[in-house]
This record gives structure tokens, sequence and C-alpha cells, in this order.
């Protein structure tokens, strides 16, 4: 009973996810140019020692956030040292604006398990 | 009441008067005993009275993971709880010749977090109090903060060495320059300096390393490990008896590998889940009815001619650990 129950959120989970995923998406391409929307589109999500989504496809010219939604602080750091955001303690934010296309690798300095990429097409 | 005992027990020495001397040291929690380099682990319950430290023995504390700044769930005043840390210190039959602290002495590296930790640290009944850094001591900086206000007398990048009453004591520091994807790192310059600095010892000294990573993969799915510790475990290997002691998990685990003796120590701070118990190793919210069980300190002995070491973690409130998965092993 208790395992379908789990079942039975994760699965709901899945699917709020892929919806609001898809959303944000169409919402992203459709208002491109706006930076206030764009900034909406495209958030990285930092929750329980992950990036979510760890990857990010996103247009050049696009300024990805991030926001740390974690009771302990992270950081946003890039490995080929383009980008680095201070610490970053609870629901404080960091953003940076992609120019020129390329795949962007970065981690949490911190908790260097941590790893995400930017994908700029 | 001596629930495990490990194998080859009685080649070392270990005779009833002997364990029963061991006993006697047990405050609370987790008790070990290393002869020849061959430790034994008691799983014990009560033992409430503690004999007064024998004469003659060395005698120190490990404290860790203060996280001073740290203010949410479930501890919004960390600097109450280190500070009750330091009365159980001071307390203790025996002063300590010194204090380890094992690194995360601040949250957030801010200046005025340095600060209330030095003033709170200043009512410890001690000689001295030795640092290494934690992850959380060297944010936005790479640790220059940190440096200047504890790395006077260490090397360049933080590490140190010292020896008392015949014991060498190591702090290596492991949360610098670390590569993503990866755990904790010593690099290196200190590897090679670590190499340099054992090589005039005789292998009968006794090793106590401290360093705020765990030198052994605890879990590292949670960055819970030192991606390059295996390399400076081989410099030690020729060693009678090693201790390594770290923080950095806030909860107390052990290992025996060979003659090296793995301890973690409670944060005075909050505690994190067991490894894979949760999503993340995020604070662990308790009751605060809970809190203090899982906040604690870490006293250790030695007794000269025997190369006996205990090490005892005795939390803020209650005589016995909960929650602690007892975790020996062997070779």
């Amino acid at each position: 009973m208790r395992t379908l129950l789990v079942f039975s959120i994760v699965a709901v989970s899945a699917m709020l996810v892929l919806v609001f995923g898809l959303s944000a998406a169409a919402s992203g391409r459709s208002v491109a140019g706006s930076s206030e929307d764009q900034k909406d589109a495209y958030r990285v999500m930092i929750d329980n020692f992950s990036f979510a989504p760890a990857t990010l496809t996103v247009p050049a010219g696009t300024k990805v956030t991030w926001i740390n939604r974690d009771d302990v602080p992270h950081n946003v750091i890039s490995v080929d040292k383009k980008f680095a955001s201070p610490v970053l303690d609870t629901d404080e934010e960091f953003s940076y604006s992609f120019t020129d296309p390329g795949t962007y690798e970065y981690y949490c300095s911190i908790h260097p398990k941590m790893t995400g990429k930017v994908i700029v097409q | 009441m001596a629930k495990y005992i490990l194998p080859g027990y009685s080649e070392d020495g270990i005779d009833r008067r002997g364990f029963l001397k061991c006993m006697a040291w047990a405050g609370t929690g987790a008790f070990f005993i290393i002869q020849g380099g061959v430790l034994k682990s008691f799983a014990l319950g009560r033992m409430p009275h503690r004999l007064a430290a024998a004469k003659g023995e060395l005698s120190f504390v490990q404290i860790s993971d203060s996280h001073i700044g740290f203010n949410k769930p479930a501890n919004t005043d960390v600097t109450a709880t280190l500070q009750e840390a330091i009365a159980k210190i001071n307390a203790l039959p025996t002063p300590p010749a010194f204090v380890l602290h094992t690194g995360d002495l601040t949250h957030l590296s801010k200046p005025e977090e340095f600060d209330t930790l030095g003033q709170v640290l200043k009512g410890i009944k001690t000689d001295r109090v030795f640092y290494v850094p934690g992850e959380h001591d060297v944010l936005n900086d790479n640790g220059k903060q940190y440096l200047e206000r504890y790395g006077k007398d260490a090397q360049s990048g933080g590490w140190h060495s010292f020896d008392h009453k015949g014991v060498h004591f190591i702090g290596l520091v492991n949360v610098l320059n670390l590569k993503a994807g990866g755990l904790g790192t010593l690099g290196p310059e200190q590897l090679e300096w670590l190499e340099k600095d054992v090589e005039r010892l005789r292998s009968s000294t006794p090793i106590v390393v401290f360093a705020h990573i765990p030198l052994w993969a605890v879990y590292p799915e949670w960055g819970w490990g030192t991606d390059d510790s295996q390399q400076a475990l081989s410099y030690l290997k020729r060693f009678g008896s090693v201790t390594v002691l770290n923080g950095h998990i806030h909860q107390t685990m052990q290992k025996v590998e060979g003659n090296v003796t793995f301890h973690t120590a409670m944060s005075t701070a909050f505690p994190q889940p067991q490894p894979g118990t949760a999503p993340s190793p995020g604070p662990l919210k308790v009751p605060a009815e809970k809190l203090r069980s899982l906040l604690g300190i870490t006293d250790v002995s030695f007794v000269r001619g025997n190369h006996s070491l205990a090490i005892i973690d005795s939390p803020l409130q209650g005589q016995e650990q909960k929650g602690i998965p007892s975790q020996e092993e062997q070779r």
C-alpha cells in the first residue's frame, strides 16, 4: 500500500515536471527577446545537492539564473573559469548571460559532486 | 557488555585486567583501543563512571563542524550548542592538553562568524586549539581569510604537524581546489610535504592525522571521501598506530584498515543523515528534544608504553549515541 502510494506520488511528480518543463520551454521560445520572461524560463534550481535541470539548452544571448533552494550554501563555478558565482545561501540567486554558442560545464566548488552544463545554441 | 571483539585479541596482551582498564575509560558511545596496531571495538551500553585518566597519558579533544552562522532548523542557535560542548570539555576529569577543531568553523566564511567562533573558543580550558579548514571556511576567497587567521604557523597551504608526548600529529587540508565531479583533495604539494614530514619518524611513533573531509570512502555518492587519500595513507603504512580523525559528515563512524583507525566526530551544530538514508546530505531536521543527543565532542586518550588509544564520543545530552551505525570492519 505504502509502496503504491509512493509510486503514485513519484508518477504524479514526474508528470508535473514534464508539463512544467514543456510549458517553460514553450514560453521561453515564444517570448525570446523579453529579458524578464527569459529569466523565468531559464532557471536552474539547486535542490538536494543537485542542479535541475542538470543540462539546460538555451539560444545564444540567454540569461540563465540559478536559485539555491537548499538549507546549505552552494555556488556555481564554470569548469573553464568562464563564470563564477559568489556563494549562494538559501534562496539567493545568480545569473549569467551566455552570448557565445558552446557547452558550458559547471559545478559547485563546495560540493564538487554537483555538476551541470548549459548548452548554448 | 563487550558486544564485539575483533578476532586475534588473544595475541596482543589484552587480558581480563587490561580489558577492565580499557572499560574504565568508557564514558559514552563507542569506545576503541589500539594495541600493537590491532583495534578492539566495544559497543558500549552505559558506563557512567569514568575514572580520572591515568597519570602521564596524553588526552586531547576533537570538536568539529561548529558552523557558526547557521540559523535554520534543527538548530537556530549553534553558538549555544558550541558553548555547551565547551562546558562539556571543561568538565572532563583530565583537562585536554589541546583541542583539535576539524573544520567548518563557520557556515559562510564571514568575518563576523570567525570572530564569534574565536570569542567562544576562548572559553575552553586548554593550552591551545589546532585547526584545519572545512569547505565552509574557504568560501569565495580560496581560503585566504582562514589562512590569515589560522595558518600563521602552518605551511603555505594550511597543513601542519607537531609532536606532543611522543605522538606525531598531522593536520591536513582537503577542502581547497576541488575538481568538478570529484571528492576532497589533498593535492601533490601537500602529499609531497607529508611524505617528507613522516620520513624522519620511527615506525613505532603513534600518528594522529586530522582533516575535515574523511580520508576514507565513507559515501562517495555524497562526496564523503578524499580522492587522493590512498596516496597519503601509503606514506603511513609502516607505522604501527595511525589514527585518522575527521569531521564533515556530522555523525560518528569508524573503520579499521590494517593499523589505521578512521573515526569521524559529531558536529556541535546540526546532525546530517546516515549515508543514503535521505535524498541529500543536507541538515537533518530532528525534534528539539533529540538534537543534543546527536551533537557532541570526541575525547581521545593515549596511554604511553602500550600504544593504546581510546576514543570516546560524548553527546551533549544523554549517555548513548542513537542512530549511529556501527561499521566495524577489519582489513
